[in-house]
C-alpha cells in the first residue's frame, strides 16, 4: 500500500474540487432522500384517506391556520442570502489562504506530461476514450449529453412530483438521473482523477504510478472473433449489430414501458417515446461498451473505412 | 457722466458703506438662525433632500416599506416582495443557484484585478503569474480566489442542477429556463477550461491539448474525424485550427482563450443569467416546496377553469 502515491493525488491542487466533491454529493443525496422519503410518506397516508387529503396542507412541514401563508424576502430571504454569501466568502478565503492554486513549470510542446489529464471536470469524457473513438467520446456524446440534458423536459410527461422531493411518484426519471449523473458522470470522473496513472492505465488506490509498467493486451475487433475478414463484410456485420442493438434495445424499452409504465407510455406521443428510446440506449451503450472492453478485450464493434464504433 | 451714471454721486459711496454695515448686521442674525436649522435639520437626515433622492421610500418598519425596500432596489427586486413561507427553507432549494451567482460575481471582480497585471502573450503570460504569486501585494490570494472560485462554480452548477431535477422543477411551465440553464452549464464548464490555459504552464497546455485534441476528430469538421479528410478537412483549415487560432496550441491560442475567457464568453453567459433569473419570476418564482399531488391528480390540470371543475 502506497500511502504517499495516495496522499499525493488526493492532494493535488486540482484534484481537491473532486476530492470536495464526494462528501457534498453525500450530503445533499441524503438531504433529498431523507425529504422524498417523507413525503412519499405523506403521500400514501394522503391516498389512503380522502378526506384528510382535502383538508391538508399536503407538505411535511408544520402549519396551522391562522399562520400566513407568504413571509416578505426582506428580511425572511435577504438575510439568508446575505449570510450565504458571507460563508462562501469566509470558505473561499480560508481555502485560499491555505491552499495554492497550482502552477507547473512553463508550458513546454516537447515535454509531454505523463499523465497529461484534461481538468478534473472533464476527466469522465477522457476516461470515455479508453472505450470509444475521439470522435464519439470527446464530439457526439458530450453533444449528446447536452441535447438529452435540454430534451429532458419535453420527454417526462410525468406531471407528479413538480416542485417536491419524491421517489415514489419519478422512480424512472430520478433513477435514469441518478445513474447518468452518479454513475456515468461523476464515477467516470472519480476513476480518471484518482485510478488513471501514466499513460492512463489503471493503477488500483494505494498502487505505486509506475512510469514504466507495460500491460500487454491484445485487443480484437468483434468481427474477427466471428472470422470476419473483409472490409465490406466487417461494416455490413457492425452496421447489423448496432442497428439490432437499437432495434432490439429499443424494443425492449418499449416491452418494459408498456408494462411497467404503462400510464407514462399513454402520455408520450411518439416523437417523445422515440426520443426516449434512442437517448437512453445511447445512454446504456456506454457502460455496456466499457463491459465488452474490460471482459472480453472487445476494441470495435463496427469498423468502417470513415469511423470505427 | 459718472454723475448721470450714479445719481447718488458721492452719497453713493457712503451709501455702500452704509449698506455693508447694514448686511453685516443682518448677517450677524441670519447666518445663525441658518446653521441652527442646518443642525435641527442634520439630527434627522433621512429628510434631506440628498437623502430622499437616493432613497425613494422611508424605512420604518411597516409591512409596506418592507415590501419598497426590495422592489424599488435594482439589485434586489429581482425577488418578489414577499414569498411562501417555506421557500426560504435551505434543505429545499440548498442555495445553489444564488450561491453560484455569487461565485460569478467574486470571479468577474478577482478577474479585473488579475487583467491588469496579466499579458495574454508567450512571452509575458507566465511571467506575469510569477509576478502575481511573488511581488504584485495580495496577489497570490487574488490568484487563489479566482482559480478555487472557479472550481466551487463548477461544483455549485452541478448542485443547482441537481437539485432542480430532484424536484422536477424542470416541468411546466419551467421547461424554457431548464434549457437556458443548461446552456449556462456548457458556459460555465468552457470558461473554467478557457481559463486554465492562461498561466500558460505545463498543466494548462497539456490539459488544452488534450480537450482541444478532441476536436480533430469532429465528424465531417475535424482533420482526424469521419468524414472529415473526404470533405477538405486539414490540420490547417479544421474547427480545432479555428479553436486554436493555428494547429498547435501556441500564442494564437493563448490570445483566444484569453478573449473568449474574458470577454467573450462572460458577455453571453451574463445575458443568459438576465434570461435564466427573468423566467424564474416570470415561471411563477422558485418551483416549491409545493403541495404534494397524488396520483389521481396527475392527469388534472391543476389550477385554471378546468381545474374549478367547469
Amino acid at each position: 500500500m502506497d500511502w504517499r502515491q495516495i496522499w499525493e493525488i488526493c492532494s493535488a491542487p486540482d484534484n481537491v474540487p473532486i476530492v470536495g466533491l464526494i462528501p457534498l454529493l453525500g450530503f445533499y443525496i441524503y438531504l433529498a432522500w431523507k425529504q422524498a422519503h417523507a413525503n412519499d410518506v405523506l403521500i400514501e397516508q394522503l391516498e389512503g384517506d380522502a378526506a384528510l387529503a382535502k383538508t391538508h396542507h399536503r407538505k411535511t412541514w408544520p402549519f396551522k391556520p391562522g399562520w400566513q401563508k407568504e413571509v416578505h424576502v426582506w428580511p425572511f430571504l435577504l438575510r439568508i442570502e446575505f449570510l450565504a454569501a458571507i460563508i462562501v466568502t469566509i470558505i473561499l478565503m480560508v481555502w485560499s489562504i491555505t491552499l495554492n492554486a497550482p502552477l507547473e513549470e512553463p508550458a513546454n510542446p516537447n515535454l509531454t506530461m505523463n499523465p497529461a489529464k484534461a481538468p478534473w471536470y472533464f476527466l469522465g469524457l477522457q476516461e470515455m476514450l479508453v472505450y470509444f473513438d475521439p470522435w464519439i467520446a470527446g464530439v457526439v456524446m458530450p453533444t449528446m449529453i447536452i441535447i438529452g440534458l435540454m430534451v429532458i423536459p419535453y420527454i417526462d410527461t410525468n406531471p407528479l412530483g413538480s416542485g417536491y422531493y419524491t421517489w415514489k411518484q419519478r422512480k424512472f426519471s430520478i433513477g435514469t438521473f441518478l445513474f447518468g449523473f452518479i454513475i456515468l458522470w461523476v464515477a467516470m470522473i472519480i476513476i480518471g482523477t484518482f485510478i488513471r496513472g501514466p499513460g492512463w492505465q489503471w493503477f488500483w488506490p494505494g498502487q505505486t504510478w509506475d512510469h514504466n509498467r507495460l500491460i500487454y493486451e491484445v485487443n480484437r475487433d468483434l468481427p474477427d472473433i466471428f472470422g470476419i475478414a473483409s472490409n465490406l463484410g466487417k461494416a455490413i456485420f457492425g452496421a447489423i449489430v448496432v442497428g439490432g442493438y437499437y432495434l432490439l434495445g429499443g424494443f425492449l424499452v418499449y416491452s418494459l414501458f408498456r408494462r411497467y409504465m404503462g400510464k407514462d407510455f399513454k402520455r408520450m406521443s411518439l416523437l417523445q417515446f422515440g426520443l426516449t428510446q434512442f437517448l437512453l440506449l445511447s445512454m446504456v451503450a456506454l457502460p455496456l461498451k466499457m463491459g465488452l472492453r474490460l471482459l472480453w478485450h472487445i476494441k470495435y464493434v463496427w469498423i468502417t473505412p470513415w469511423f470505427n464504433v | 457722466m459718472a454723475d448721470e451714471n450714479n445719481p447718488n454721486g458721492k452719497n453713493g459711496k457712503v451709501g455702500l458703506v452704509d449698506r455693508v454695515k447694514e448686511d453685516i448686521q443682518a448677517m450677524k442674525v441670519d447666518i445663525p438662525t441658518k446653521a441652527k436649522e442646518q443642525i435641527e435639520g442634520l439630527k434627522d437626515p433621512t429628510k434631506t433632500q440628498v437623502y430622499t433622492s437616493i432613497f425613494r421610500h422611508k424605512h420604518d418598519d411597516t409591512p409596506r416599506n418592507r415590501a419598497l425596500g426590495v422592489l424599488s432596489n435594482v439589485f434586489l427586486h429581482l425577488h418578489p416582495a414577499k414569498i411562501n413561507r417555506d421557500a426560504v427553507r435551505y434543505s429545499y432549494t440548498w442555495g445553489m443557484g444564488g450561491i453560484t451567482f455569487f461565485l460569478f460575481i467574486i470571479l468577474t471582480y478577482t478577474g479585473v484585478l488579475l487583467m491588469f497585471y496579466y499579458h495574454p502573450s508567450k512571452v509575458q503570460a507566465f511571467r506575469d503569474v510569477l509576478y502575481l504569486e511573488h511581488d504584485v501585494p495580495f496577489g497570490k490570494i487574488l490568484r487563489n480566489m479566482h482559480r478555487w472560485a472557479a472550481h466551487l462554480m463548477v461544483i455549485g452548477v452541478w448542485l443547482h442542477m441537481f437539485r432542480v431535477f430532484l424536484t422536477g422543477s424542470y416541468k411546466k411551465p419551467r421547461e424554457f429556463n431548464w434549457n437556458i440553464g443548461v446552456l449556462l452549464l456548457v458556459f460555465t464548464l468552457l470558461l473554467s477550461f478557457t481559463g486554465y490555459l492562461l498561466p500558460d504552464d505545463q498543466l494548462g497546455f497539456w490539459a488544452v491539448t488534450v480537450g482541444t485534441n478532441m476536436a480533430r476528430a469532429t465528424p465531417l469538421l475535424g482533420h482526424e474525424g469521419p468524414f472529415g479528410s473526404m470533405l477538405g478537412m486539414t490540420p490547417y483549415n479544421d474547427v480545432r485550427f479555428g479553436l486554436l487560432g493555428g494547429s498547435i496550441v501556441d500564442a494564437n491560442a493563448l490570445l483566444r482563450s484569453y478573449i473568449w475567457h474574458c470577454i467573450g464568453i462572460p458577455i453571453v453567459a451574463s445575458i443568459l443569467m438576465i434570461v435564466h433569473f427573468w423566467r424564474v419570476r416570470k415561471d411563477g418564482g422558485i418551483s416549491g416546496p409545493a403541495p404534494v399531488m397524488l396520483e389521481a391528480e396527475g392527469d388534472k390540470p391543476r389550477r385554471g377553469p378546468k381545474a374549478a371543475g367547469e
